[in-house]
């Protein structure tokens, strides 16, 4: 690169010469970065993994989430009874395979829906200052102190009946807030970053300043929260669960598998084992796909650096 | 002062020295190489002598000083030894290194707001380094030389200003009370860090001025670390250059200055604009430090050097001593041959000619730009919740000025004067809070939501920092194409118009699906200029362009601008607190004061015969490179710092400062405090100045 540092200038070129290919853009860039990390590939391919499992798993299996099996009440894992069964012969694989199904969506929706509404909302308070700013804080911290649980239980005529997509609605909207305040403090000093002025002053929209300049400068914060929001937004479900919202049997999910199998750890462990290591590896390999993506998306980190 | 005696040749060193650093290394070892800041660096500092070491970022020379301090992390490698009054520093224990910091050897660092606790008063941090050392002082004795300690760095009132915390002094002021904390032991060895680098030119030479009283009252040793020539051209007895984490060239700095035997030190002092030479083209030093992780054999200068032969890529020369001189050594296998005069110094960098000769293509001298009586006043408010304005910032107060097509206005003052408020005003184009702005002749406050967005192709901005100026997450081709997007330019066509930039200032377009991290200072400015250019404006606002560039950058990026200006006839808008770069680049220049203009004029009347006091003493505060010139100037120094613009000062606002309203007698003192002087004009530039005309006096009064 030193031929070009102090370089005379050329003479202006005339136009119409030979062109190099068109440069990548930085989507493009992001990906190639991507595809070069392994721990993207880890992360991602053990991810489909376990959603084709949860699709496919019962596929050859002779039991669903429903069936009981009073031949053999509280077995270990078995051939018949891969992850064992539970006090009443309920197959704990076949629950697992169907619970597995419906925390992925919980937490695959709720964990990235909150981290952009997040920053969203955090980059357009902050960006906008003033008036707006004080608006959004208000109401943000309105959410902050209002005892979530009693708001559902005000809500749970309306919700009765309702399935567990309510929940997740729920779940979304209840968990950006505190994220949404750390963005906006990020965002209102990087509006005063010159090139943030710059873009101001070439004439550049709102709108589009904060999705070209405002969220890729703050995207390492939300990926990081929404690769963690995956599992625990999977986590809180198993509380509301408890209170009698969300999941509720015969249905299940790995919230309320776990917690049923909690008490029973230590003496019978495949209740609690097989669904807690699912669980993990779904975290492990999200929170590995999300690392690859946050390094590939600061292009001062890792190897593309020459 | 204190050289070593020469007696034929040999050296006898007439006292111990304080500080003796031999073959000093460092190495912080990164995931998978290593980076050796710090490559066998050996110096010697005599007690009360001046040492500056020169080097350019990255150079190594804070953490040569670092090191001698202890004050490296862990995870760095020091090798050699540092010796200090003949006791091994690298082998005490921090707790006795504790002992000796602050007592006997200190440090005044580059920024004094971090240096300073905030929550302590400044009174109370002096004392505690008092205390630290003296466990036999009482509070009181210490409060008390505290206060003393204040007074003898120029502190006014330092009874009461013991008692401020560090925020409510001035930048200015907090150096002085860094220096008093420096002195209060009496140490032996002052090590300065960039101690004038975050100050304003008036506000440095001051500071300079202390220092040198400082060390005349302790009879310290001061290690004076700059990547200014300029500043230790007056101060320094000898002088040091750094390059790629070793000494190149140490000697006199008469020496030094006056025969320079590397070809570093030459492009250096080849590369800076100075205040005698104007509308010459500067000497630019190609290309860019070499990586200290991964450095080739042979000499590091080599890829930049226009003296390389074959036997400089074999070996790293050693630092050697001249023929002639024995004390002053380069390490430059090529050295004997400058020396010796077979190589004059503007052989070795030639001065450039420039491409095309004469006015700016396509311009016919027509205004493009001019403001009358801008005003922007910012309310200053108290209270969280019931806020009630509690005085006004006067940050812009009636500017007028206009620009010619094809010119150059140079914008100059100290920080806080408003410079940068009226340029912001001039790119909001939004109508001003009172006053106009017209480009093209055309006043922004009646112009339409598009035309306003159409005008901003003509008008465009080049920021100070080129690292806050880029946006770090997008490749620099979607910088370069950003103003573009606005206005509806096709995919193809900007990226036709991108790689034609990029060219022009001197990128490879190859490197357009880069991010801007891979990129060297002076080549993101280079991308923030061709980012301005895209559009192709006819106005260029260019906030402090070169401020954050090295020296030997610096040039390079002038030469750009200057031919830039040739080529595509560009009117400039330049903002800078450097007066020899604006005086190497603008037509006519601009002194601010509190949001005025005091005086102007055309560069060269306002720099050859500068009327109002103020711009005397901004020219007399720059330093020199030149030691010798430096040490026989007459300096015109102004007291205190700037005032707050919330003030309300009835008459000439520069009185409080002004060095010729001292010398006036008391009744034409009067017409300064009650009438505010305007613009009239003396000789050829306006000044606003009721005195003007007695501007001889204070040279008269500076001479004594």
């Amino acid at each position: 690169m030193s031929m070009v540092e102090d370089a005379q200038v050329l003479p202006v070129t005339p136009k119409a010469q030979q062109r190099g290919p068109r440069p990548a853009s930085r989507l493009r860039l992001i990906f190639a970065k991507l595809a070069r990390t392994p721990r993207f590939w880890v992360g991602t391919l053990t991810l489909l993994v376990i959603v084709l499992w949860a699709l496919f798993g019962l596929a050859f299996y002779n039991f669903n989430a429903v069936s009981q099996d009073v031949m053999s009440m509280n077995t270990g894992p078995t051939g018949k009874h891969w992850f064992g069964t539970d006090e009443i012969g309920g197959d704990i694989y076949a629950q697992t395979v169907v619970g597995l199904r419906k925390s992925l969506l919980i937490g695959f929706v709720v964990g990235p829906v909150s981290a952009l509404l997040a920053g969203f909302i955090g980059a357009l308070a902050g960006y906008l200052g003033g008036v707006w700013d004080r608006v959004i804080v208000w109401f943000i911290d309105l959410l902050l102190v209002l005892p979530a649980l009693y708001i559902l239980i005000m809500l749970y005529p309306l919700i009765k009946g309702g399935s567990w997509v309510i929940v997740m609605v729920y779940l979304a909207i209840f968990s950006w807030m505190i994220l949404a305040r750390v963005i906006r403090a990020q965002t209102s000093s990087l509006r005063d970053r010159d090139f943030v002025k710059a873009a101001r002053f070439m004439g550049v929209k709102t709108s589009t300043i904060i999705r070209r300049h405002i969220i890729p400068n703050v995207s390492s914060l939300l990926i990081i929260d929404a690769t963690l929001g995956v599992g625990a937004a999977i986590l809180t479900e198993t509380t509301l669960s408890y209170f009698g919202f969300g999941v509720q049997p015969p249905d299940v999910s790995l919230g309320t598998l776990l917690s049923s199998g909690t008490g029973a750890a230590t003496t019978r462990p495949w209740l609690f084992v097989f669904p807690a290591a699912i669980l993990v590896i779904t975290v492990l390999a999200t929170s590995l796909a999300g690392d690859a993506l946050r390094d590939a998306v600061d292009p001062t980190s890792g190897a593309n650096r020459d | 002062m204190t050289e070593p005696l020469t007696i034929t040749g040999k050296r006898v060193p007439a006292v111990t020295p304080v500080l003796e650093v031999d073959n000093l290394s460092v190495t912080f070892a990164q995931a998978g190489n290593e980076v050796k800041a710090v490559r066998g660096v050996s110096y010697h500092v005599n007690p009360g002598e001046f040492l500056g070491i020169v080097g350019e970022s990255g150079s190594g020379k804070s953490v040569s000083s670092m090191a001698v301090m202890g004050l490296l992390p862990s995870s760095a490698r020091i090798g050699g030894s540092v010796r200090f009054q003949g006791r091994s520093l690298l082998e005490c224990s921090d707790a006795e290194l504790s002992r000796i910091r602050g007592k006997d050897i200190s440090m005044i660092f580059q920024d004094p707001l971090s240096a300073l606790t905030p929550v302590y008063t400044v009174g109370h941090q002096i004392a505690e380094g008092l205390l630290l050392h003296d466990k036999n002082l009482s509070r009181q004795a210490a409060a008390a030389r505290a206060v003393e300690l204040l007074k003898l760095v120029g502190i006014p009132s330092p009874e009461r200003r013991a008692e401020a915390f560090p925020h409510e002094f001035s930048g200015g002021m907090r150096q002085r009370a860094m220096i008093a904390i420096a002195i209060a032991n009496d140490p032996k060895l002052i090590i300065a860090d960039e101690p004038t680098t975050a100050l304003d030119v008036t506000i440095q030479a001051q500071i300079l001025e202390v220092m040198q009283e400082a060390k005349e009252i302790t009879g310290a040793a001061v290690v004076l670390i700059t990547h200014d020539l300029g500043v230790v051209a007056g101060n320094a007895d000898r002088i040091a250059v750094m390059y790629a984490g070793r000494l190149v060239e140490t000697g006199g700095v008469d020496q030094v200055f006056h025969a320079p035997a590397m070809p570093y030190t030459i492009g250096l002092l080849r590369s800076m604009p100075s205040m005698a030479s104007s509308q010459t083209r500067l000497v630019p030093l190609e290309g860019r430090p070499p990586s200290l992780a991964a450095l080739p054999p042979g000499c590091p200068f080599a890829p930049r050097c226009p003296l390389v032969i074959d036997a400089c890529r074999e070996a790293e020369p050693a630092l050697t001593g001249t023929e002639e001189d024995p004390t002053h050594q380069a390490a430059c296998i090529r050295s004997s041959e400058i020396t010796s005069g077979k190589l004059t110094r503007s052989e070795v960098f030639p001065r450039p000619v420039p491409l095309i000769e004469g006015t700016p293509a396509g311009t016919d001298g027509r205004e493009v730009l001019s403001l009358t009586g801008l005003v922007r006043h910012f309310p200053l408010l108290k209270g969280a919740v019931f806020k009630r304005q509690i005085g006004t910032v006067r940050a812009v107060d009636g500017v007028s000025f206009e620009l010619g097509s094809g010119q150059t206005l140079g914008l100059v003052g100290e920080s806080g004067c408003g410079k940068s408020t009226t340029i912001m005003e001039i790119l909001e184009l939004a109508k001003p809070q009172d006053g106009q702005i017209r480009v093209n002749g055309v006043d922004v406050a009646d112009l339409s939501k598009r035309d306003r967005l159409k005008m901003r192709r003509d008008i465009q901005v080049v920021f100070q920092d080129p690292m806050a100026s880029i946006d770090p997450r997008l490749p620099i081709h979607d910088v370069i194409a950003e103003p573009l997007t606005v206005h509806g330019v096709s995919k193809k066509d900007q990226q036709r118009k991108v790689s034609e930039m990029m060219e022009l200032v001197g990128l490879d377009p190859e490197m357009a699906s880069r991010y801007p991290h891979e990129f060297s200072g002076g080549q993101r400015q280079r991308i923030g200029i061709a980012r301005a250019l895209v559009t192709d404006p006819k106005i260029l606002v260019l906030d402090e362009p070169v401020s954050a560039l090295d020296v030997s950058i610096q040039a390079g990026v002038i030469n750009l601008l200057k031919d830039l200006q040739l080529q595509l006839g560009l009117s400039y808008v330049f903002v800078a607190h450097d007066l020899a770069v604006v005086h190497h680049i603008a037509d006519h220049v601009a002194v601010m004061y509190l949001g005025r203009i005091v005086e102007y004029g055309t560069s060269d009347d306002v720099f050859s015969r500068p009327r109002h006091p103020y711009t005397q003493a901004l020219i007399s505060a720059v330093p020199i490179p030149d030691p010798a010139l430096e040490r026989t100037r007459v300096r015109v120094l102004l007291d205190g710092d700037l005032p707050s613009p919330t003030d309300n000062i009835p008459g000439c606002n520069f009185r409080s400062r002004c060095p010729l309203y001292q010398l006036l007698p008391d009744q034409q003192r009067l017409r300064c405090q009650d009438e505010d002087p305007s613009l009239r004009t003396v000789d050829k530039t306006s000044v606003a100045c009721h005195y003007a005309e007695h501007d001889a006096l204070i040279d008269t009064m500076a001479e004594r």
